[in-house]
């Protein structure tokens, strides 16, 4: 027995040495008792990273991922009946996990590398990076050349889980968690990433010079629209308009959303992708149009429904923060402002009157919200950019470019289009082999005790 | 004795159980209710979606009383319960046949 145990450590401490000889030469050279003397190493060249960038961008990085789990969640999860809380939640936690992993499979790759050729990089960038292989330790991607491109790469990826993550709002209550896995990942892959590439990756919206500093067309509108559709395709909720669909628990939402306001920062002030003036500004920026948005909601409702809710108040700041986001960079305080005004007012008409008006199921108003802020913000960062805030943006009313409010439009329609057809396309695809939509019977007695076979007493 | 059962609003709960002990009177059962009378319901909107609740909440005790205690343990309920407004509640009166408190094994009077 002692005699087995003395191989067993000796072959322990000889696999430990080769392990180290594997790791670090030198230190298996010291573990052999074998001191190499010290050669004065060659001066290295001087590294592209800055330190103080690289902070705020993982500390950016963590905002946003909270921004998904637990904000989104919280903020839809408050919002349903409490039959379907544990499925909404559970919706943007395996969303967060599924395309965590496609976009190191593939996401990135297409999104924020370069193609070969230049035609198709208009469109689609290059598959080199798939598993992320040429992503060595001091990579830098040159999109963001002061930061590790590990960073930028989960940076990005945050911004990836929450886009798709979003689109939950609109199929609340009644989608299949199995179809919905499939529609995250096949979205991100067909929809998000591409997109992604004609504004920030070098296509051809980036090419025309389409204004979009953190993701309102590329984030919200394209959510959004695929929110809408998913409503249409799925069609409403059961018993819509006939029975109490009263939200199971605001606080949850009153916390989602202010954890979505906090995370935000890193959304818009990290969009800068450095730590300098013009995440500053962002920050300000948004911080005073979601505060305006959420009051002018809250005006609106008092005027219209005689009392201020404070699902309304919350609804507005997320509005606000929404219409901000493309703007945040390129806009001064005064132009914050007036965008967050207007993104109060438009969504609060959008969610609450168009909606009834047109009769769509948008459960959470991923339309409502977010695909027409996005859609507005975008707008009227045409409007307001100034060159003073930002060399790379010159707007309509500050600096005179008209011509820029078309390339906005071009943005809008070019992502609305590519979006609302491909999200069909795939939602009948899915249809058609899985289908989508629980059986009646499920959609009544609930989602969680159906679907996962668990319950919140 | 006699069961009295008083559904009244919730925020008077209490009000009620001190008048009730001051009376002499010792336990009660409270139950946490829903229904509708003349107050009928209200309306809950949520950006913009509209919810009728008929059913208010409300609070229910049921308190077993000798007989001759009845008369002033309704009246010290209708005087703390009371606020004039519509939704006040309502009080039932029953007869009750057999009480015995199961540790002792004590009936009747000298079990309540």
């Amino acid at each position: 027995m002692v005699t087995q145990m003395k191989y067993l450590i000796g072959a322990v401490v000889a696999l430990a040495v080769l392990i180290l000889a594997h790791i670090d030469p030198a230190l298996a050279q010291e573990a052999a008792g074998a001191a190499a003397p010290a050669a004065t190493p060659p001066a290295p060249p001087p590294s592209p990273i800055n330190t103080g960038d690289t902070a705020w961008m993982l500390t950016s990085t963590a905002l946003v991922l909270m921004m998904t789990i637990p904000g989104l969640a919280l903020f839809y999860g408050g919002m349903v009946r409490k039959k379907n809380v544990l499925a909404t939640v559970g919706q943007a936690f395996g969303a967060t996990c599924i395309i965590t992993v496609l976009w190191m499979v593939i996401g990135y790759s297409i999104a924020f590398t370069t193609n070969d050729s230049a035609s198709l990089q208009k469109w689609i960038g290059g598959f080199k990076y798939f598993m992320l292989k040429p992503m060595t330790i001091d990579a830098v991607n040159p999109l963001a050349g002061s930061i590790p491109e590990s960073v930028y790469m989960t940076f990005q990826m945050t911004f990836a889980i929450i886009t798709p993550a979003l689109i939950a709002g609109s199929l609340a209550d009644r989608m299949k968690f199995s179809s919905f896995m499939v529609f995250m990942g096949a979205w991100l892959v067909l929809v998000y990433s591409p997109i992604a590439h004609w504004v920030w990756g070098g296509g051809w919206l980036g090419q025309l010079g389409a204004l979009d500093y953190a993701g309102g067309t590329v984030v919200h509108l394209n959510a959004g629209t695929a929110g809408l559709v998913c409503a249409l395709v799925l069609g409403p909720r059961y018993g819509l308009g006939k029975e109490n669909m009263a939200p199971y628990n605001l606080v949850y939402s009153v916390i989602g959303a202010s954890l979505l306001w906090v995370g935000w920062f890193g959304f818009n002030a990290g969009s800068a992708v450095t730590a300098n003036v013009n995440a500053g500004m962002a920050m300000a920026a948004t911080q005073i149009a979601t505060a305006a948005a959420a009051l002018a909601w809250m005006v609106c409702e008092w005027c219209i429904a005689k009392k201020p809710s404070i699902l309304g108040l919350v609804s507005g700041a997320v509005a606000g923060l929404v219409a901000i986001t493309p703007a945040s960079g390129f806009v001064n305080p005064t132009g914050s402002l007036i965008i967050g005004i207007a993104a109060g007012v438009v969504c609060y008409f959008a969610a609450v009157h168009v909606k009834k008006a047109l009769g769509y199921d948008d459960a959470l108003d991923a339309f409502g919200v977010h695909a027409v802020g996005g859609a507005l913000g975008a707008m009227m960062t045409g409007m307001f950019a100034s060159n003073a805030i930002n060399s790379a943006g010159k707007g309509w009313l500050i600096d005179g470019n008209a011509h820029q409010m078309l390339i906005q439009f071009y943005d809008v329609a070019g992502t609305f289009i590519y979006c609302g057809v491909m999200t069909f396309m795939i939602l009948k695809v899915i249809d058609l082999i899985m289908g989508l939509r629980v059986s009646q019977a499920v959609e009544v007695e609930g989602l969680d005790i159906n679907l996962h076979g668990e319950v919140v007493q | 004795m006699k069961l009295v059962m008083a559904i009244i609003k919730p925020f008077k709960l209490d009000e009620v159980r001190q008048a009730l002990t001051e009376l002499g009177l010792q336990g009660m059962t409270v139950t946490e209710v829903k229904g509708y009378g003349r107050q009928k319901g209200h309306t809950e909107i949520y950006r913009g979606a509209e919810y009728a609740v008929n059913f208010l909440p409300k609070i229910k005790i049921e308190v077993v009383v000798p007989a001759k205690m009845v008369d002033k343990a309704v009246d010290a309920i209708v005087a703390a319960a009371k606020t004039g407004q519509i939704g006040d509640g309502k009080i039932f009166v029953v007869p009750v046949e057999q009480t015995v408190r199961i540790r002792t094994g004590e009936t009747d009077e000298s079990a309540l």
